[in-house]
């Protein structure tokens, strides 16, 4: 994981090919308009690698800036913003004069699945419609399609999921369902604005376990934000860490976790939970029990 | 580092909302310095030297000039002085309408809200019952008891236009009854009065002060029907309302006659309205 | 020191059901949010109450406040049953007995002070003509003084105003606080500084907790027992380092797999042990009782 100008240390591209990039950014400024008039600035010259196959974490506290960033990947940033790149670089190609206009091939996966599905629409028409206009397939198979995502995801009985509306399903099986219609639309790069944050912890690992699976079946890229470093341990390759709008810290977790050199990388690691338990007796006792 | 409740609140707004600026933007200006201006007008009205009264049948349906400002009428009184008299009466009845109104609708709805049960159901058939009867038939039956004039038609006006404020703010108070710092001052035992008045209302004042400004716009056209129908103000007073209606008689010969009064109801109305927007938008602004 | 006076809290058999509705308003059903609840807390300590959303562990602290009113069962606080007082009379104990919510931002009255907010529960359950002091004092406790108090909730950060609504909290110099997910809101990094206050506050002033969260790793640090609750029932309840040691119920286990850890290497295992597990089958609590594996720790079997 390389980086440009942050100020905080930052690991060199091991052995990193041009070719092994998915997404390159540079010098990523963001403005929002204040509450009380004026400027704010959420992202100051972020720069940032995305290597092809791996999951980064972006961690960061709230304010940090790490929702505006992925928004701004994919132009999802609120009225009256003011972004500006220096360069961006998808598969070595550089395309910072095509956006806004040509799409990244991502697609993101929200925190709170209850809002981000039309309620008067069935889970089915929902998925049915990424279908037919990512992979240009008529009505009869993207609903194939879409019942093969239910399956992907892990959904126990598709069929009946598909006629499903949004609030008939729990928080894990609606967030299930927001991946597979991520999925549906082919990406290369899977953003999620933490997609694990309103659910229930045993849900939470279950969902991520997903993620995993899916980013190793599909070779997928995953772009996580979080302001749980258990999630980053526990799924990520490699973190960015979040500050005011800046990159403070960035490369591998094994390294960051084992050695992180920012002081605000410190502090959280500091604050974070340790682990509940020492030698896992959860292990030792399975199946002793009712 | 600018505070980070500055771009948590951006956020908030999220890019769905149309951000207006509270008293920013122009349209809440022209808003204000048109009301401001009819205000002070009407109030003033006595001290200048107006005479809406005096006729001169020589000058009969004279177009605006620089001698009379929007022209004379069928009896050739100056009309100006007419339709700011007329707009004193417009004005009148639609605050005061305007306010009994509001009050009655804010009491049964924090009322029927905060209670629920028995209490909520009874008000709220009530509001119902009231809303089914055509008003017309109402305004027409009142006015049989009533003398038609000017506090008739305020209280008729108010009497019968609460009950939207009034499911507007049990609306509200049904949402707003659930917080936790409500629950706590329940739990910490404040009276119920106090609850209410401190904790609940002060949130519903967004929505009331909307239900207020479109109130007032409702009873200042409410007004104007029943007079332009004969059975609001009646003449030597007049209103915008009855001005128009009297106007109906010389449309083709002075149109001013109805145009004048007809635009100044349709600004009027506007302005309450933008003006309760940018109300609405400071007020929820200044809240949580 | 005699068992009455060591258990401030006592359950008994406390039920919670409510109706279920649907789009029309008419009843459906009901929903055990609690089903059948025997609980002591004792004097001094801390029990934590962990489970998921939907395990019943804020409706079950709801019903011991008494904001909510029990369908069966009975509540004894310091040796007074307050299910069987009439509300009238319940007050009094209020007193003692506060509460402190998860969500900061809606626990306060936006439209009034940190002081004003401070001062309701002293002018209403111990009124004097000291009140404003007291206010001021609690705050100071907290960390919130001079000229701050009399700004607004919205002038101030999240962690910020979950002190305040602490210090509104104590300022009656109650005896026992049910922390309602007081962390869930905040920042990691503030989420240490509350706790450490709240653990300094119970030392300070002599107070008793109910801690109910989701989140493990807190109660590893302040919890000096443990009960996790599953469906509106006790499944396991235990000294906390015997209970994270040596879980005995598969919900237990199964919990504590689920807490992330920002240790990699262990998350990561964790993780594969989780996507390896058919669907979690069998963690409804079945099972009728609890029953008692070692000393103070039971197991719902």
């Amino acid at each position: 994981m390389a980086d440009a100008v942050t100020p905080g240390p930052i690991d060199a591209p091991a052995d990193l090919a041009p070719g092994d990039v998915l997404l390159s950014v540079d010098g990523l400024t963001v403005d929002l308009p204040g509450r009380t008039g004026g400027r704010v600035r959420v992202l100051e010259d972020v720069s940032f690698q995305v290597p092809r196959g791996r999951v980064v974490g972006i961690v960061g506290e709230s304010g940090s800036g790490k929702t505006m960033l992925l928004r701004s990947l994919l132009d999802l940033l609120p009225e009256g913003a003011d972004r500006t790149w220096n360069r961006v670089m998808l598969d070595g190609a550089d395309i910072t004069s095509e956006l806004p206009r040509r799409r990244l091939p991502a697609a993101m996966v929200f925190q709170d699945p209850m809002t981000s599905f039309n309620p008067l629409v069935r889970i089915g028409a929902h998925l049915a419609e990424v279908a037919q206009r990512f992979q240009r397939v008529g009505r009869r198979q993207a609903t194939a399609l879409a019942r093969e995502a239910l399956a992907a995801v892990r959904i126990p009985d598709p069929d009946r999921v598909l006629t499903r509306y949004p609030h008939e399903l729990s928080g894990g099986m609606r967030q299930r369902a927001m991946i597979a219609m991520a999925l549906l639309a082919r990406p290369e790069l899977l953003l999620a604005d933490e997609p694990t944050t309103a659910l229930d912890a045993t849900i939470q690992a279950q969902i991520l376990a997903l993620l995993r699976t899916l980013q190793a079946e599909r070779a997928l890229t995953v772009l996580i934000v979080t302001h749980d470093l258990g999630v980053v341990a526990a799924v990520c390759d490699d973190v960015l860490v979040m500050k005011d709008g800046r990159i403070v810290e960035a490369g591998s977790v094994d390294r960051v976790f084992a050695e992180p050199r920012h002081p605000y990388t410190r502090t959280l690691l500091a604050a974070a939970p340790a682990a509940p338990d020492e030698p896992e007796p959860g292990e030792a006792a399975e199946g002793g029990d009712a | 580092m600018t505070s980070v409740p500055d771009v948590a609140a951006t956020l908030d707004a999220s890019t769905l909302v149309h951000r207006t600026r509270s008293f920013r933007s122009v349209s809440a200006i022209l808003a204000i310095v048109f009301l401001v201006l009819v205000a002070l007008v009407s109030l003033l009205a006595p001290l200048l030297p107006l005479d809406p009264s005096s006729t001169d049948l020589a000058a009969r349906w004279q177009p605006p000039s620089a001698e009379h400002w929007f022209g004379t009428d069928e009896l050739g009184r100056d009309y100006f002085a007419r339709v700011v008299y007329g707009g004193r009466i417009s004005l009148t009845v639609g605050i005061l309408a305007m306010a009994a109104a509001t009050a009655i609708g804010v009491v049964v709805g924090l009322v029927a809200g905060y209670a629920g049960g028995r209490l909520d159901d009874l008000l709220m058939r009530f509001v119902d019952f009231l809303s089914s009867i055509p008003w017309m038939v109402l305004v027409i039956v009142v006015s049989v008891f009533l003398k038609p004039g000017l506090w008739t038609i305020i209280f008729v006006i108010g009497a019968f236009s609460w009950m939207s404020t009034a499911r507007l703010v049990r609306a509200e108070t049904l949402s707003l009854r659930e917080r936790p710092y409500v629950g706590y001052a329940r739990y910490i035992g404040v009276r119920r009065v106090l609850v209410v008045g401190r904790h609940v209302l002060p949130d519903a004042a967004p929505t009331i002060i909307v239900a207020a400004t479109a109130s007032i716009s409702n009873a200042i056209l409410t007004e104007s029907a029943l007079s332009f129908l004969g059975l609001g103000i009646q003449p030597p007073m007049a209103s915008w309302g009855s001005l128009l209606e009297t106007a109906q008689g010389s449309l083709q010969a002075a149109p001013y006659l109805a145009l004048i009064p007809g635009i100044l109801i349709l600004l009027t109305v506007l302005s309450f309205n933008v003006l309760g927007d940018a109300l609405r938008q400071s007020v929820s602004e200044g809240g949580a | 020191m005699s068992a009455q006076t060591e258990e401030l809290v006592r359950v008994d058999g406390l039920v919670k059901t409510f109706p279920l509705r649907n789009a029309w308003g008419r009843k459906t059903g009901t929903v055990q949010a609690v089903d059948g609840i025997d609980l002591t807390i004792r004097r001094g300590e801390t029990l934590a109450l962990v489970g998921e959303s939907g395990s019943g562990k804020s409706t079950l602290g709801r019903c011991i406040l008494q904001m909510e009113e029990p369908t069966a069962g009975t509540v004894m606080y310091d040796g007074v049953d307050l299910t069987a007082l009439p509300r009238s009379e319940r007050a009094a104990h209020h007193r003692s007995m506060q509460v402190i919510f998860q969500d900061p931002f809606s626990s306060l009255n936006p439209h009034r002070t940190a002081l004003q907010n401070v001062l309701e529960p002293l002018t209403v359950l111990a009124p004097g003509d000291d009140v404003r002091e007291r206010a001021i004092e609690a705050l100071a406790a907290v960390g919130i003084e001079g000229d701050a108090v009399h700004r607004r909730p919205r002038a101030f950060s999240g962690g910020q105003r979950q002190r305040i609504v602490i210090a509104r909290a104590i300022a009656v110099r109650p005896g026992f606080v049910v922390c309602d997910e007081p962390l869930s809101a905040l920042d990691m990094s503030i989420q240490a500084q509350v706790t450490d206050l709240l653990l300094q506050l119970q030392r300070d002033l002599d107070l008793t907790y109910l801690f109910i969260t989701h989140d493990l790793s807190v109660v590893r640090e302040i919890a000096t027992r443990t009960a996790v609750m599953n469906r509106g029932r006790i499944v396991e309840l235990g000294p906390t380092a015997e209970v994270f040691a040596s879980p005995q119920h598969a919900y237990t286990r199964h919990l504590l797999d689920a807490a992330l850890t920002a240790d990699p290497v262990r998350a990561r295992a964790r993780l594969e042990r989780i996507s390896a597990r058919p669907e979690p089958i069998g963690l409804e609590p079945d099972g009728t009782s609890l029953v008692e594996v070692s000393p103070g720790h039971v197991v719902l079997r």
